[in-house]
């Protein structure tokens, strides 16, 4: 095993460019699934928190359920939709980065819309007393606690990324885990590990870690740093 | 907020476009043991410098390829199960099969060979005194060629696998690959196929016992996915490919395909029966 | 009495029930401009309810609460809750909030802004993030934020309840500046020295009624309620 890690080493160290490549494919494509799922996701968490309607409870519940979506039953739902012989297929991007892009964000948009529905309604509980006082409607209340909670979004961000860039089963099943197409750090690492090559896996392995510490690291660090300069 | 948005809306344009732009590629479905081989590694380049065609090929289990060919998926099918692909040319999805290449199947087992094969060159034996010892045996059971061929050879020793089947066999549901590894950490017999067994690099304990008997051979067959059943398969590109594989530049490409000096695939296009 | 402005302010038989329990119940009353008016009472006598629903935040569940003017934009009265909330920006910004919230152009806002500030001492202050400012700071910027649109009425809902008494003079005597700008001062607490030193009349609630109602001096020195004389033996048992 020490050879295997010795390889991999050697790997990260002279800048492999398959590994690069991979590498930065998985960020791309984790960084904008979570981008569209933060521009989706936070309007959608600000409106459950500040609207009152029927059915609002059972919409919590739903989606805080939806935070535990098993990827492979994601990506099995977005392949079934985006083949030839499904609804989307005219679309033709079966097989391709946006597919991935697609079967990702829709596994991290229930936690993003459920943690920031969460932060929103506890900020609310305590203005919306004095936004209404100070005249605020409905929408203006959801935009100012949108920014207000800035840091706790950006918490639930990071959380988001941190379980698109880590997941298999989606990116797997609706890419195709095409090699230099839809290859990614999560794929890669599998299939390598399944035909016994150990030091390109490790070494994605070891840099997939430091990326999920280096987030985890980042949204307690925003946490700590808001509370000391905002409070 | 709005330089956000606008950072987002040009990645996905521009992953959108680059998906596009390589308007000239085909999606050739195939098998895991075929892509881990690397035989697709060595020869698709070729293929692309002599066409300028990109080749995007999804391996899964033969099962999967055909379902994926199926519903449009695929403009080409490249799989070794010779009578799952005519009853796919029988449903209508495939244009034409020709025969491409063919590897062997070799029996694996524990360097211990409790079931006392080793050696041998009958699998049908070596099958019977596996079941006999009750030897621990790892299946892939996930309806790939090499399942396939798996169950065919019981049923040709004279037995009803699924019957007869007791803890020593197991049915794991997964690529040759990690099925390796499982008959690795177990010490148990595996049927696998050449190519995926010599790149295979965790190999423990595990061996060669079986290996050269006729029964053991794998027909490799290509199949243009019919355009007339799904009108967004690439036909004359598929076409390309398909003819490039069986002309005399594909097979001395598929020829010179060798691992560790050992040739792993033999061509075989001009045996229209096979 | 249509010259826009907002007061007096009139309640009609205005009750409010929750959860079964009648909160306020019946008040008649009306607020005039000019002397300030402190709603004085003990802990669960309706202070704060009432206090929301002269400002609008609560609907009297009968009755009626009427401004003689109907209410346009920017809002001409405003409140000032027991604890202040204020949002992760700086002081500066949190009351040019309320400022875009009423609809001033954002060309108009930054003077407007130092002009609150400096009134209640905060000038300095401007930059700095809000919501780490002292509790006195913050009680007197949520009164810059509340008065930075010169609104007609003033209402203050036990604003220095949970202050110490240093910052509770330094709010007291901004308050003490709006009023002497002429801002028509509403408060409630059931402070009796804070009421006697701010207060010009003194409404005095007891269970959810109204049970008196007169200038300061002559309820502390002769008041006319059985209640209202207990409450002020109560709170200051050396009163004979």
């Amino acid at each position: 095993m020490f050879e295997a890690l010795g390889t991999a080493l050697n790997l990260l160290a002279g800048l492999d460019p398959k590994l690069v490549e991979i590498v930065l494919l998985s960020l791309s494509v984790s960084l904008t699934a979570v981008g569209l799922a933060a521009l989706f996701g936070f309007p959608l968490g600000a409106a459950i928190a500040v609207g009152r309607f029927p059915g609002r409870q059972t919409l919590i519940v739903l989606l805080n359920a939806c935070m535990g979506l098993p990827p492979v039953v994601v990506g099995l739902v977005i392949y079934l939709l985006l083949s030839r012989a499904g609804p989307l297929g005219s679309l033709g991007i079966l097989f391709t980065p946006p597919a991935m892009v697609i079967a990702q964000t829709v596994l991290i948009l229930p936690i993003i819309a459920a943690l920031s529905r969460q932060a929103i309604e506890d900020a609310f509980r305590e203005y919306d007393e004095q936004l209404r006082s100070l005249g605020a409607n409905r929408v203006q209340v959801a935009l100012t606690l949108l920014w207000d909670t800035r840091f706790s979004l950006l918490t639930t961000v990071l959380a988001g990324f941190g379980r698109a860039a880590a997941e298999v089963g989606a990116v797997m099943i609706v890419g195709g885990n095409i090699d230099g197409v839809t290859r990614v750090m999560t794929t890669t690492i599998a299939l390598e590990t399944s035909k016994g090559d150990l030091p390109l896996a490790l070494g994605l392995g070891i840099i997939l870690i430091a990326i999920v510490i280096a987030v985890n690291a980042a949204a307690y660090l925003t946490k700590e740093l808001a509370q000391r300069r905002y409070g | 907020m709005d330089w956000m948005r606008r950072l987002l809306l040009v990645t996905l344009l521009g992953a959108a476009l680059s998906a596009l732009a390589q308007e000239k590629f085909i999606v050739v479905a195939s098998t895991t043991s075929t892509e881990q081989s690397g035989l697709f590694g060595y020869l698709l380049p070729i293929f692309t410098k002599d066409t300028g065609i990109q080749v995007k090929v999804v391996a899964v289990g033969t099962g999967q390829a055909l379902d994926l060919a199926r519903r449009g998926d695929a403009d080409v099918v490249f799989v070794h199960a010779r009578s799952a692909e005519e009853k796919f040319l029988e449903e209508g999805h495939g244009v034409k099969r020709f025969p491409v290449m063919y590897n062997d199947f070799v029996l694996i087992g524990p360097k211990s060979d409790p079931a006392k094969v080793s050696g041998g060159h009958d699998i049908l034996e070596a099958l019977r005194k596996i079941k006999a010892a009750q030897a621990p045996f790892v299946s892939r059971g996930d309806r790939s060629g090499t399942h396939i061929a798996e169950l065919a050879l019981w049923k040709a020793a004279g037995i009803d696998i699924e019957k007869e089947k007791g803890p020593w066999y197991k049915d794991t549901g997964q690529g040759m690959g990690p099925a390796l590894n499982t008959a690795q950490a177990m010490n148990a017999y595996i049927l696998s196929d050449r190519g995926t067994w010599i790149s295979f690099k965790n190999r423990g304990d595990l061996v060669i016992a079986v290996e050269g008997d006729k029964r053991l051979f794998n027909q490799y067959g290509v199949m243009l996915v019919n355009p007339a059943k799904h009108p967004s398969v690439k036909k004359e590109l598929g076409q390309a490919f398909v003819d490039w594989v069986i002309s005399p530049e594909g097979q001395k490409a598929i020829a010179g395909y060798k691992i560790g000096g050992e040739q792993l695939f033999f061509p075989n296009a001009n045996q229209p029966g096979a | 009495m249509s010259n826009g402005k907002l007061l007096p302010l009139r309640l009609e038989g205005v009750s409010f029930t929750a959860g079964g329990r009648t909160i306020i119940d019946g008040i008649w009353l009306e607020i005039e401009a000019g002397r300030s008016t402190v709603i004085l009472g003990a802990n669960g006598a309706g202070k704060s309810v009432l206090m929301r629903l002269m400002h609008g935040l609560l609907s009297p569940t009968s009755g009626r609460v009427e401004w003689s003017a109907p209410e346009g934009r920017p809002r001409k009265q405003a409140m000032v809750f027991q604890r202040p909330v204020m949002l992760r920006r700086s002081a500066h910004a949190n009351v040019a909030y309320a400022l875009k919230i009423a609809g001033v152009a954002k060309a108009q806002r930054a003077a407007q802004v130092r002009e609150a500030l400096d009134g209640v001492g905060l000038a300095h202050l401007a930059r700095r993030p809000a919501r780490v400012l002292s509790g006195g700071e913050q009680q007197r910027l949520a009164l810059a934020r509340a008065g930075a649109l010169h609104p007609e009425v003033l209402f203050l809902d036990e604003p220095t309840a949970s202050l110490d008494p240093g910052a509770t003079r330094e709010v007291e005597s901004a308050i003490r500046a709006f009023d002497a700008a002429g801002t028509k001062i509403v408060m409630a607490t059931h402070n009796l020295g804070q009421a006697r030193r701010l207060g010009d009349e003194i409404v005095f609630l007891d269970r959810g009624r109204l049970v008196e109602r007169a200038p300061v001096e002559q309820f502390f020195s002769k008041p006319q309620s059985a209640q209202a004389a207990a409450f002020i033996k109560g709170e200051l048992p050396w009163i004979g």
